[in-house]
C-alpha cells in the first residue's frame, strides 16, 4: 500500500518535470505551429550547463538555476532567429526538418564538448526524507514540485497580464490577424522560444539531479515525452500540456510498478499512439472538431525535378557493376555496401515520405523487424539465408504496415510524431519480448549470406549481391511510379482532401506504400543481419532514421535516383574526407541543416 | 410518382452546425436529372458546407441526402465519387506537382479497371501487382484514358493542350480553375457540383466559363452551381437557390427570385462585407 503512494508521488515528479518541456512545446506550438523536435536538446544543455555550474563552479542552487534558465534561454533565441526566422516563408515542412538537424547538431556537439560518458549531477539538497502518510518525499521532490508550480504561475501571469503575454495569445489564436492588428510575430516567436527553452533547461538541471546522472541519450527521450505529453494534452494547449504530462507520469509511474522499468517508455509510446488514433486533437478537445491542420497544403517544395538521360544511368549502373574487376581496396566496397544497404531503406523512405508524403520518422523499425524476422527464420527454421531475407522483406511489409496503420488518418506533424512512437515501441518489444527476440542480449551467430547453398563471404560477392539487390528494387519502384499508382500516390501528398473526393482512399493507398516501402526496408535489414552476424534492439536506431531522411532529401523527395545518389554521397563523401566517425553525426545534422535551408528540393528535385 | 425517378439529387432537413453557428440550416432541395440549379447567397451563406454535405467531406448533423433515390448520407468523399458525383474546389485544389495530364486522369480514377480487381482482401495487392506487372489490357486502358482527356482538354481551346506535362503549380489561377473543371469531366460525372468557376477571371474569361457551362448543361449534364456572377447565373440556371445564415430564403426561377424583397435585403444587408470578401 504504501509503496503506492511513493509510486503516485514518483508519478507526479516526473510528470512535473515532463510539464516543464511539454508547456515549452505547447506555447511553440501555439504560435507556429511547429512541433520543436529541438527541445530535448536544450534540456540536455541544460543539464550540462547544470553540471558545470555545479561541479565546476560551485555555485549555490539558486543561482544555478538562473543559470541555467538564462543560458538555455540565449540557447533558444540562437536557435529562433538563426534557425527557424529564414525558413518563415519556407514550405511548411521546412522547420520541422529544421528541428530535427538543430537537434543532431546540439546532441554532437555536447558529446564532442564533454563526452558521451556519464556524469554524476550532484543535488545540492540535504538528503533527507520526510514521512508522509506510507509514503516519503525528499527536498528535491518538493524543489521540482515547487519550481513546476512557480513556472506555471508565472507563465500564467506572463500569459494573462503582460502585454507581450497578449501578443502571445493573439498569434497563437490567429496569427495572419495578430500580424495585421500590428503585432510583432518575431518578437512573440523569439519571447515563445526564450521562455520554452528556460524551461526545458531547468527541467534537464532537475532531472539531472533526481537521477545524479546526465548523459547526452536524455536528449532524444525528453523530446519524446515532452511530445507525448502534448499530444496527449491536445497540441498548442498549455494547461492541456501539464495535465498530460502529469497523466504521463503517473501512467510510467504505474506501469513500472507493475511490469518493471524497461516497460517505462513502453506505456508512453502506447498512451501516445491511443491518444493519436482516438482523439488526435488531445483529450480535452472535442471529438468532432475538426483536426488542426499544421502541415496540409504545400507541404512539399514544388520543384522541376532532374532528368537524368537513361543512358547516364546505365553507364553509371554499368561502372559500379564492374567495380569489383578493377583494382579497388576492400575498403571501398565495404563502404559502398553500406552505401547499398542505405541505399534500399532510402528507397523506402522516399516512396513514403516523399511519394506519398508521409514523413516518417521511426523508419529504422522496418529495418528492425526485416532483420530479426530473417535472422531468426535461418537461425530457428534453417531457412536458406536468401529466402529468409525475403521472408524479412515481407514481415516488415505486413507487419510494418498493420503498425502504421491506425495513424493513416494523421495528417503532417502528426504523421512523423506516431511513426517516431511506432518505431520506439518496435524497439522496446524487441527488448522485452525475451521468448522470441532473446531481449537485451540480441541474436548472435547469425548465419552468412548464401544464395543457393553458396556463401557470400568475400567481400566482391557481397558487393554484388547488395548492389543488384539495390537495383532491383529501384527498378521496381521506378515501375509503381509509372503507373496509375504514382499518380495516385502523389494525388495524395499533394491534396488529400481532393484525392478523396475522387475516389482515392487513402487508407488503400498508404497501405500499399508501406507496404512496397516495407518490403525493401525489411530487405536491407535482413542482409545487415547476416552481414554484422549480430543485432540487439539498438542496432536500428533513430539516429539510422534520420540519417535515411537526410538521404532523401538530399536526393529529392520521391526521387529513386536522387535515394541513391543521396545513400552513395552520405556514405561516401566522409570516408573520402577521412571524416572521424564521432563528428559525422554532426555533418548530417548540419547537411540537414543546409539543405532544408537552400535547397529543400535536394539535389534531382521532388518528383 | 414520375417524379420519383427524374429526381436525381435531394436533400431534405439538411442541417449542420459549428458550435453555436448553424451553417447550414434545414436545407430541402430537390434537383432533377439534367437540370441546373444555382445556389447564391452572401459569402459566409453556407453554400460551401452545403456543397461539402453533398460529397461527403463533411457530416451533417441531421437530414437526409438522397442521390437517385438512394440514402447516401454520411458516405465517405470515396463512395460518392464512385457513385458519379464529382465537384470542383472553391479555393481551387489541383495537385501542385502533378502535371496537368495526371490531375486530370485522377479525375479518371474511378473508372480505371486496373484499380479495383473484385477480390476482397487481396485487392489493393492484386491492384499493386497490375502497376507493376502491367499486362497489355492495363497499357491499353492507359493509352485510352489518356486519349480521353485530350478531348476534355480540347473542349478549354488551347487553354491547357499546350501545358498538358507542366506541372499544375506552374499554371495561371485561371487555368487551374480549368483543370479542376477537367478533372471533374474526367469521372463522366452524373452530378457535377463546381464551386464558383469563375472566381477570379476576367470577364473574356468567364463569357468563356459560361459558354462550358451551357455546353455541359446542353449535353444532359446535371449540374449544381455556386456563383456570384449574377448575369451567368440567370442566363443558365433553370432554377435559383439564395442562402443566407444557412437558410434558403428564396426559390424559384431567376427573375422571380432577383425581385424577392428577402433576397434584395440580404443582399444590401451583407453588402458590404460582401464586396469586401470578393475583393480579398
Amino acid at each position: 500500500m504504501s509503496s503506492w503512494l511513493d509510486y503516485t508521488i514518483n508519478g507526479l515528479i516526473v510528470g512535473n518535470v515532463y510539464a516543464l518541456v511539454a508547456v515549452g512545446l505547447a506555447l511553440i506550438f501555439g504560435v507556429s505551429r511547429l512541433i520543436n523536435f529541438a527541445q530535448g536538446s536544450i534540456y540536455l544543455v541544460g543539464a550540462y550547463i547544470g553540471w558545470v555550474a555545479v561541479v565546476q563552479l560551485h555555485t549555490p542552487l539558486p543561482v544555478t538555476i538562473i543559470v541555467v534558465a538564462v543560458a538555455s534561454a540565449l540557447v533558444g533565441l540562437i536557435i529562433e532567429r538563426f534557425g527557424l526566422r529564414p525558413l518563415q516563408n519556407s514550405v511548411r515542412i521546412a522547420p520541422l526538418l529544421a528541428t530535427i538537424g538543430i537537434s543532431f547538431v546540439l546532441d554532437q556537439l555536447v558529446m564532442l564538448t564533454v563526452s558521451p560518458n556519464p556524469r554524476a549531477l550532484p543535488s545540492q539538497l540535504p538528503d533527507i526524507r520526510f514521512q508522509i502518510g506510507g509514503g516519503t518525499i525528499g527536498p528535491l521532490d518538493l524543489l521540482i514540485a515547487g519550481v513546476g508550480l512557480a513556472s506555471a504561475l508565472l507563465l500564467f501571469v506572463f500569459l494573462r497580464y503582460s502585454k507581450l503575454g497578449w501578443a502571445v495569445r493573439a498569434t497563437a489564436q490567429d496569427r495572419d490577424a495578430a500580424m495585421q492588428m500590428g503585432v510583432d510575430v518575431n518578437r512573440v516567436n523569439q519571447a515563445v522560444f526564450g521562455i520554452a527553452a528556460a524551461l526545458g533547461g531547468v527541467s534537464g538541471l532537475l532531472v539531472g539531479m533526481y537521477y545524479n546522472q546526465i548523459d547526452t541519450a536524455m536528449s532524444l527521450q525528453a523530446t519524446l515525452k515532452g511530445v507525448v505529453a502534448e499530444v496527449v494534452g491536445g497540441a498548442g494547449n498549455v494547461p492541456g500540456a501539464v495535465i498530460g504530462s502529469l497523466l504521463l507520469g503517473l501512467v510510467e509511474s504505474y506501469g513500472v510498478a507493475v511490469f518493471g522499468t524497461s516497460y517505462r517508455n513502453l506505456f508512453a509510446f502506447l498512451l501516445l499512439v491511443v491518444v493519436l488514433v482516438l482523439r488526435p486533437n488531445g483529450l480535452f478537445a472535442s471529438a468532432r472538431q475538426a483536426p488542426p491542420e499544421p502541415l496540409t497544403g504545400t507541404f512539399i517544395a514544388p520543384s522541376r525535378p532532374v532528368r537524368i538521360p537513361r543512358w547516364a544511368l546505365l553507364v553509371a549502373a554499368g561502372l559500379f557493376a564492374v567495380l569489383p574487376f578493377f583494382p579497388v581496396s576492400f575498403y571501398v566496397l565495404q563502404t559502398l555496401i553500406n552505401a547499398w544497404l542505405l541505399g534500399m531503406l532510402a528507397l523506402s523512405l522516399t516512396l513514403v515520405a516523399g511519394t506519398i508524403g508521409q514523413v516518417s520518422l521511426g523508419h529504422a523499425a522496418l529495418l528492425a523487424i526485416g532483420a530479426y524476422t530473417s535472422a531468426l527464420l535461418s537461425l530457428t527454421f534453417s531457412a536458406p539465408v536468401g529466402l529468409a531475407i525475403i521472408g524479412g522483406g515481407l514481415m516488415s511489409a505486413a507487419l510494418g504496415t498493420a503498425l502504421i496503420s491506425p495513424s493513416f488518418r494523421l495528417r503532417g506533424h502528426y504523421v512523423s510524431i506516431a511513426t517516431l512512437a511506432i518505431g520506439e515501441i518496435v524497439s522496446l518489444v524487441i527488448l522485452n519480448w525475451e521468448s522470441v527476440t532473446r531481449g537485451p542480449i540480441g541474436i548472435s551467430g547469425i548465419p552468412p549470406l548464401s544464395l543457393f547453398g553458396y556463401e557470400l563471404i568475400s567481400p566482391i560477392s557481397i558487393y554484388w549481391f547488395s548492389f543488384i539487390v539495390m537495383v532491383v528494387l529501384a527498378l521496381l519502384q521506378g515501375r509503381l511510379l509509372g503507373s496509375h499508382l504514382g499518380r495516385s500516390f502523389r494525388a495524395i501528398r499533394d491534396d488529400d482532401v481532393a484525392a478523396r473526393a475522387y475516389g482515392l482512399s487513402l487508407n488503400r493507398y498508404k497501405s500499399l506504400a508501406f507496404i512496397f516501402g516495407g518490403f525493401a526496408a525489411g530487405v536491407s535489414g535482413g542482409i545487415a543481419a547476416h552481414l554484422y552476424s549480430y543485432i540487439n534492439h539498438e542496432t536500428f536506431n533513430t539516429q539510422q532514421s534520420i540519417l535515411a531522411l537526410t538521404v532523401v532529401i538530399l536526393g529529392g523527395l520521391g526521387n529513386v535516383v536522387g535515394a541513391i545518389l543521396g545513400a552513395v554521397a552520405l556514405v561516401g563523401l566522409p570516408e573520402v574526407f577521412r571524416i572521424a566517425a564521432e563528428y559525422r553525426i554532426l555533418i548530417y545534422g548540419i547537411v540537414l541543416l543546409l539543405l532544408v535551408r537552400f535547397r529543400p528540393q535536394g539535389l534531382l528535385g521532388t518528383i | 410518382m414520375a417524379e420519383q425517378h427524374t429526381t436525381m439529387l435531394s436533400l431534405r432537413g439538411l442541417t449542420r452546425r459549428f458550435g453555436g453557428l448553424t451553417a447550414v440550416d434545414a436545407i430541402d432541395l430537390d434537383l432533377a436529372r439534367g437540370e441546373l440549379i444555382s445556389i447564391i447567397g452572401p459569402n459566409g451563406a453556407g453554400k460551401t458546407t452545403l456543397f461539402n454535405l453533398v460529397t461527403g467531406l463533411d457530416r451533417p448533423d441531421a437530414g437526409i441526402v438522397r442521390f437517385e433515390g438512394q440514402d447516401i448520407t454520411g458516405f465517405s468523399p470515396e463512395r460518392l465519387a464512385a457513385a458519379g458525383i464529382a465537384r470542383t474546389f472553391q479555393l481551387g485544389r489541383v495537385f501542385g506537382n502533378l502535371s496537368v495530364m495526371d490531375n486530370v486522369l485522377i479525375g479518371a480514377h474511378t473508372r480505371l479497371r486496373a484499380v479495383k480487381p473484385a477480390v476482397p482482401l487481396i485487392g489493393p495487392l492484386l491492384e499493386l501487382g497490375l502497376a507493376l506487372l502491367r499486362p497489355a489490357s492495363v497499357k491499353a486502358e492507359e493509352e485510352r484514358l489518356r486519349e480521353e482527356v485530350k478531348v476534355i482538354l480540347a473542349r478549354f481551346g488551347e487553354r491547357l493542350l499546350p501545358r498538358i506535362d507542366q506541372p499544375a503549380y506552374s499554371l495561371s489561377y485561371a487555368n487551374r480553375r480549368r483543370v479542376e473543371i477537367a478533372r471533374a469531366l474526367a469521372l463522366k460525372p452524373r452530378l457535377l457540383l463546381l464551386d464558383e468557376p469563375t472566381a477570379g477571371m476576367n470577364p473574356t474569361e468567364t463569357a468563356e466559363m459560361q459558354g462550358l457551362v451551357a455546353e455541359l448543361k446542353a449535353e444532359g449534364l446535371t449540374i449544381l452551381l455556386i456563383e456570384h456572377k449574377l448575369e451567368m447565373v440567370m442566363r443558365l440556371s433553370d432554377r435559383v437557390i439564395v442562402m443566407d445564415e444557412g437558410k434558403k430564403i428564396a426559390e424559384g426561377p431567376g427573375e422571380a427570385v432577383r425581385k424577392d424583397p428577402k433576397v434584395i435585403e440580404a443582399y444590401l444587408g451583407h453588402g458590404l462585407t460582401k464586396e469586401q470578401e470578393s475583393a480579398a
